[in-house]
């Protein structure tokens, strides 16, 4: 018994010891990378770049799919709805659907897979070509100069892309509603005017896409930052982005929605 | 001051896992020199360029740049001595997403409060010396290997450094770029007055530009001297490296059980 039990029970605990290290040590990375965002802000080209590459460059892949979840979503709806007989208010659930939820999450789920993968095999491959190295017998810290700058612009660039994500899918769900079905288009827009509240719902979503932005892009340049310096390395670290990432936005949204929409 | 040697590297020891790196290192280079410190791969050469560099820091013993302790220096120190060290690294380590314009101009940017201007004409000057003026605008991929070291050690020497490090310099270069690199590194230590520490196992290349010699083993000095005596040493060691011999004190096979016993216990096993 033993025998048995024992090297697994040490395996087991080895893995788990592995894994706080490495969260602590993500933690003082996350720290360092406070401290040194003076660079990042002073020298606000350096984070305006950033913002094109993880911002601009994925607008395509979030227009065209917070379009696509809008039409699901008036198409759904509709179906839905018009078993009791109110599908008037198709402009309310489709729009907040998208504000409170859909928007932040998916958003975020894509700009982990569009930006954050991208920002991790860059700093993964700056390690292993040592970039970073160079950087630092220049005697400029790649901290300051390199990660600083892409953790920011994503922060900026999520709640922005979460915003033109709610803004395509109720477009979406209006084309299909309104255009498509022929739900009235008065009741469709002033219900969802008199319903969706700035402060609970709209700000609530930026809040969330705010706290999803920090979450994919301190993991995007910590396992960057941490990637071991060859392909392979490389190639794990950047498959880890995605999956950590994603799971942390879909646990934080789970959290921050108990905290926000109290029902009250 | 300026008669003590740039650096001096006294009773350095490096442990790295619990496992012994390097041993009882003494080394000097002094102002002016080229320095050559050769091994084959894994003896701890870019180890030691390293220390020197303060990317690594000593177990034991001393590593002085310039007067400072380099082990002893907090993280501010550190930098502020290494906008005084250029160092060219083993694949030019160039930054992919600039061109070779903003490269050179890298550090004048990040460092200085030079206008636009005067750093275009320092980095014209810096492409110049390496024959590369013409390629200012090229992105690194699109440079030969070659190429990318000669702005690669245009970069290393943009702020005129007192020391310059070189890591495998010749590495994976055609005859014609090796020599061009060779006197490359020679030039630019004289015409800066610079004091170089290059780190090779190419032999013949290197001793052809070098004042001096140390040669590295398993983390321990085993000889050292000027090109002519690293040449007729009689060390069997350096013998075997400067002749590039398969076998010698080197072995050629990793370390195994004697064929013999092995082929026999397989014959066993057949019955």
């Amino acid at each position: 018994m033993d025998k048995t039990v024992l090297p697994a029970l040490r395996n087991l605990g080895q893995k788990v010891t592995a894994r706080i290290w490495r969260l602590g040590y993500a933690s003082r990375f996350f720290l360092a990378m406070l401290l040194h965002s003076g660079t990042a802000l002073r020298r606000l080209n350096l984070t305006i770049r950033e913002i094109y590459f993880t911002g601009v460059l994925s607008l395509i892949i979030i227009l065209v799919s917070g379009m696509f979840v809008g039409m699901v979503l008036g198409l759904q709806g509709y179906d839905t709805l018009q078993r009791y007989g109110s599908t008037e208010a198709l402009g309310v659930l489709v729009s907040l659907s998208l504000v409170r939820e859909l928007g932040p999450v998916v958003a975020a789920l894509l700009f982990a897979s569009r930006a954050g993968s991208a920002i991790t095999a860059e700093i993964g491959m700056m390690k292993a070509t040592e970039q970073l190295s160079a950087m630092e017998m220049m005697a400029v810290d790649p901290i300051a100069r390199v990660v600083a700058p892409r953790f920011w612009g994503g922060v900026i660039s999520m709640p922005l892309l979460a915003a033109l994500f709610s803004a395509m899918g109720i477009f979406g769900g209006y084309l299909v509603g309104v255009q498509l079905i022929g739900v009235d288009e008065g009741s469709f827009w002033s219900q969802m005017q008199a319903s969706v509240d700035f402060r609970e719902d709209i700000l609530n979503g930026v809040i969330k896409s705010f706290v999803f932005g920090i979450i994919v892009s301190w993991v995007a340049v910590f396992e960057g930052y941490d990637a071991e310096p060859t392909a392979e390395g490389v190639s794990g670290a950047t498959t880890r982005t995605v999956v950590t990432s994603s799971l942390a936005i879909l646990a934080a949204d789970f959290i921050l929605t108990a905290f926000m929409f109290t029902g009250t | 001051m300026s008669l003590e040697p740039l650096v001096e590297i006294r009773d350095l020891n490096f442990t790295y896992d619990s496992r012994p790196v390097l041993t009882g290192i003494n080394m000097t280079i002094p102002r002016g020199k080229v320095v050559a410190v050769m091994g084959s791969s894994g003896c701890g050469k870019t180890t030691t360029l390293r220390l020197i560099g303060g990317q690594l820091r000593a177990t034991s013993g001393s590593v002085k740049v310039g007067g400072q302790l380099v082990n002893e220096l907090d993280g501010d120190g550190l930098y502020l001595l290494r906008r005084r060290m250029g160092m060219l690294f083993q694949f030019g380590a160039l930054f992919t997403d600039m061109s070779v314009y903003d490269n050179i101009a890298f550090q004048m940017r990040e460092h200085t409060d030079l206008p636009e201007s005067v750093i275009r004409d320092l980095v014209m000057m810096k492409l110049h010396a390496v024959g590369l003026r013409g390629a200012h605008d090229l992105m690194p991929s699109e440079l030969s290997g070659g190429m990318a070291r000669r702005v690669a050690l245009a970069r290393a020497v943009a702020l005129d450094p007192m020391l310059i490090l070189y890591d495998e310099p010749f590495a994976g270069l055609d005859p014609i770029s090796l020599s061009i690199i060779g006197e490359l590194i020679r030039k630019l230590n004289d015409v800066l007055g610079a004091s170089s520490v290059v780190v090779t196992h190419d032999v013949q290349e290197s001793l052809k530009i070098v004042d001096y010699v140390y040669f590295v083993s398993a983390g321990k000095i085993v000889a050292e001297g000027t090109a002519e005596e690293i040449k007729r040493s009689k060390v069997p060691y350096v013998h075997q490296f400067v002749w590039g011999e398969a076998d010698g004190p080197v072995p050629f096979h990793y370390p195994s059980r004697p064929y013999g016993d092995e082929l026999m216990e397989r014959a066993a096993q057949r019955g």
